[in-house]
């Protein structure tokens, strides 16, 4: 028996396209879809950012308030988006690895930052965590009540990505590794971790892109950290919409390439 | 390396997986694990490697009690059925898992990656990754990895299980002569009784949870001392009390003695083998394997009358109500 006695079958291979007319269409739909949705909005934006000239464009997003406000949101959404690939790895073990009453409840919990008005959110942080806060801590206005409200908000990112991969992992895979010398910690470390990888890269970069635009939950409890999103608000609110609209479009700007940065290192090293 | 396995017993909830099993495995021998799904076979493997642990009862390898003994310390290969390839990883990668977390020097790692990968026919594909290798060489690079750190017992369970049947022919044969290269301890899980007396140099019979048999290929073929492992080693008619195999059963136009009036329902030609059903005076229904000289001369057709008379025939006492030790079989030489 030759070692070439069998093709190596490639993935993904196109065994069944559809007809050209149902193409055109289905690919018309979304593209319809996505320009009312997305694109042309965000056309728009940039649009009116630019209006007052590109000097004025410079001038807005250039000033030393802007320039800290872009440097606290990214560096507090970084923060955020680590310690969720931490937490929200180990809350998706738990959840799928470990029997316990209660664990249906826990689990429903996840979702619910979604399902509460970002603004209750930070009402509640500063009930608890504010001037009269029961446990007598007073966070608020500082970048630790911020980083508490973006972790609440981002939560269910990592924690609902890592979960059906991890329910999927190959356990075979765990205990071919065992019969093979590892301990636990390595097992984790060189079979666990690289295998879920992608997914925790994944809900990390939905969690920072939630973090770096976020508002709601943070507009109260702020204070004087100068947070992007609160910044456009003010400009928004003192009557410049072109340079609130400058600020957001270095925003997103900012997002895409950490999200296009993290698609490549969430790729990297891996098969396909 | 020997190993003894005494007294075992493992129940999943309900289920009683493994009922008092106790069984010898010969240092160096090739061992085939046999029964139907459910029989506790791989149950059994498991727990020598070290990958179950017993309710109670003791497991020995090479006379040292490893009952507690977790499977990262027992010194073992074990081969999944569906392969278990580290995906993440290249070819090279999964093979040499075992030597890197035991910080072996990385020339070394490098000079036993290479030896095994030309041992198990993957030259060339040391950067592929699983993911692009067919599922027989998934399996051949499994193997490789489980032989890597060479262990002192080789463990696969159902390792062929997932491959089509040409793929699987050729890996028992590969796995034959692995073994005469490689002379480790080696113990397989299967459910095919060809597969198992094809490879293996001796065979456990198993039946829920119990051991049925243990014996070479032939000596189980020839002499099965239930009726349970007769009919798994092999077809077998039933005729009254008596067990038949199919080939035991000769055909005749003319009444002959001790034979049986037969009426031939259908006739298959299966290249070499011609297999003719066949109903008797008494209802019963039985199927004779001629071959295809004999059955040129006999002219067998639908709805021919024929003699049919056992040349070789087996009852079993008791062996449904008591068991192995309770059975007794007994050889009925008719001719």
């Amino acid at each position: 028996m030759a070692g070439t006695a069998t093709a190596p079958r490639l993935p993904r291979q196109a065994a069944f396209r559809p007809r050209l007319g149902s193409a055109l269409l289905s690919r018309g739909i979304v593209v319809t879809w996505l320009s009312v949705i997305v694109l042309i909005p965000i056309v728009a934006l940039t649009l009116k950012a630019f209006s007052t000239g590109p000097i004025e464009f410079w001038d807005a997003v250039s000033s030393p308030q802007a320039v800290e406000a872009f440097r606290t949101t990214v560096l507090l959404s970084l923060i955020v988006t680590a310690i969720n690939c931490v937490m929200g790895t180990a809350i998706a073990w738990v959840l799928v690895r470990d029997e316990f009453p209660g664990k249906g409840l826990l689990n429903a919990t996840i979702d619910l930052p979604f399902a509460l008005p970002t603004i209750v959110a930070g009402l509640t942080l500063i009930a608890l965590y504010g001037n009269d806060s029961p446990f007598g801590i007073d966070i608020v206005r500082t970048p630790v009540a911020v980083v508490m409200a973006l972790l609440f908000v981002t939560l269910p990112f990592v924690v609902r990505s890592v979960q059906p991969t991890l329910i999927e992992l190959d356990k075979d895979m765990e205990e071919a590794a065992a019969s093979l010398g590892a301990g636990n910690l390595t097992i984790f470390r060189r079979i666990i971790v690289p295998n879920l990888r992608p997914a925790i890269l994944s809900g990390a970069a939905l969690a920072f892109a939630r973090a770096i635009g976020e508002f709601g939950s943070i507009v109260l409890l702020a204070g004087n950290v100068k947070i992007a999103s609160v910044y456009i608000f003010a400009k928004i609110d003192s009557g410049d919409p072109e340079g609130a609209a400058a600020i957001s479009v270095v925003l997103l700007l900012i997002s895409v390439g950490i999200l296009l940065l993290m698609g490549r290192f969430a790729k990297r090293g891996l098969p396909i | 390396m020997g190993i003894a396995v005494q007294n075992v017993n493992k129940t999943f909830g309900d289920f009683k997986a493994l009922d008092d099993v106790t069984l010898d495995v010969p240092d160096g021998s090739l061992t085939a694990l046999l029964g139907p799904s459910g029989s506790g076979k791989s149950t059994l493997l498991r727990l020598i490697a070290g990958l179950e642990e017993a309710d109670s009862g003791t497991v020995l390898l090479n006379g040292e009690d490893v009952t507690h003994v977790s499977v990262q310390d027992r010194g073992i290969g074990f081969v999944f059925q569906h392969y278990a390839a580290f995906k993440h990883m290249t070819v090279r990668d999964n093979i040499a898992f075992g030597l890197t977390i035991r910080k072996t020097p990385k020339d070394q790692i490098r000079a036993r990656v290479k030896e095994l990968i030309r041992l198990v026919q993957l030259n060339g594909m040391a950067h592929r990754y699983p993911s692009q290798l067919s599922g027989g060489q998934r399996q051949r690079m499994a193997l490789a990895r489980a032989l890597a750190a060479q262990p002192n017992l080789l463990l696969l369970d159902e390792p062929f299980g997932a491959l089509d049947a040409k793929v699987r022919k050729e890996l028992r044969e590969w796995l034959r002569n692995l073994h005469e290269e490689v002379p480790v301890t080696t113990i397989f899980v299967t459910h095919d009784q060809e597969e198992a007396m094809d490879v293996a140099q001796q065979i456990v019979v198993m039946n829920q949870g119990k051991i049925e048999q243990v014996g070479e290929p032939k000596e189980l073929y020839e002499n099965p001392k239930t009726e349970f492992v007769m009919g798994f080693v092999g077809e077998v008619n039933r005729l009254g009390d008596a067990l038949i195999r199919p080939h035991d059963l000769d055909l005749s136009l003319t009444p002959i003695e001790g034979g049986e009036e037969a009426n031939v329902e259908r006739v298959s030609h299966l290249g070499f083998e011609v297999r003719v059903e066949l109903s008797l005076a008494n209802g019963d229904h039985a199927w004779a394997q001629v071959t295809r000289k004999e059955d040129e001369e006999l002219q067998l057709t639908e709805g021919v009358s024929v003699y049919a008379r056992p040349s070789r025939a087996r009852k079993f006492q008791g062996a449904e109500a008591q068991g192995d030790d309770g059975a007794s079989a007994e050889e009925l030489q008719v001719a």
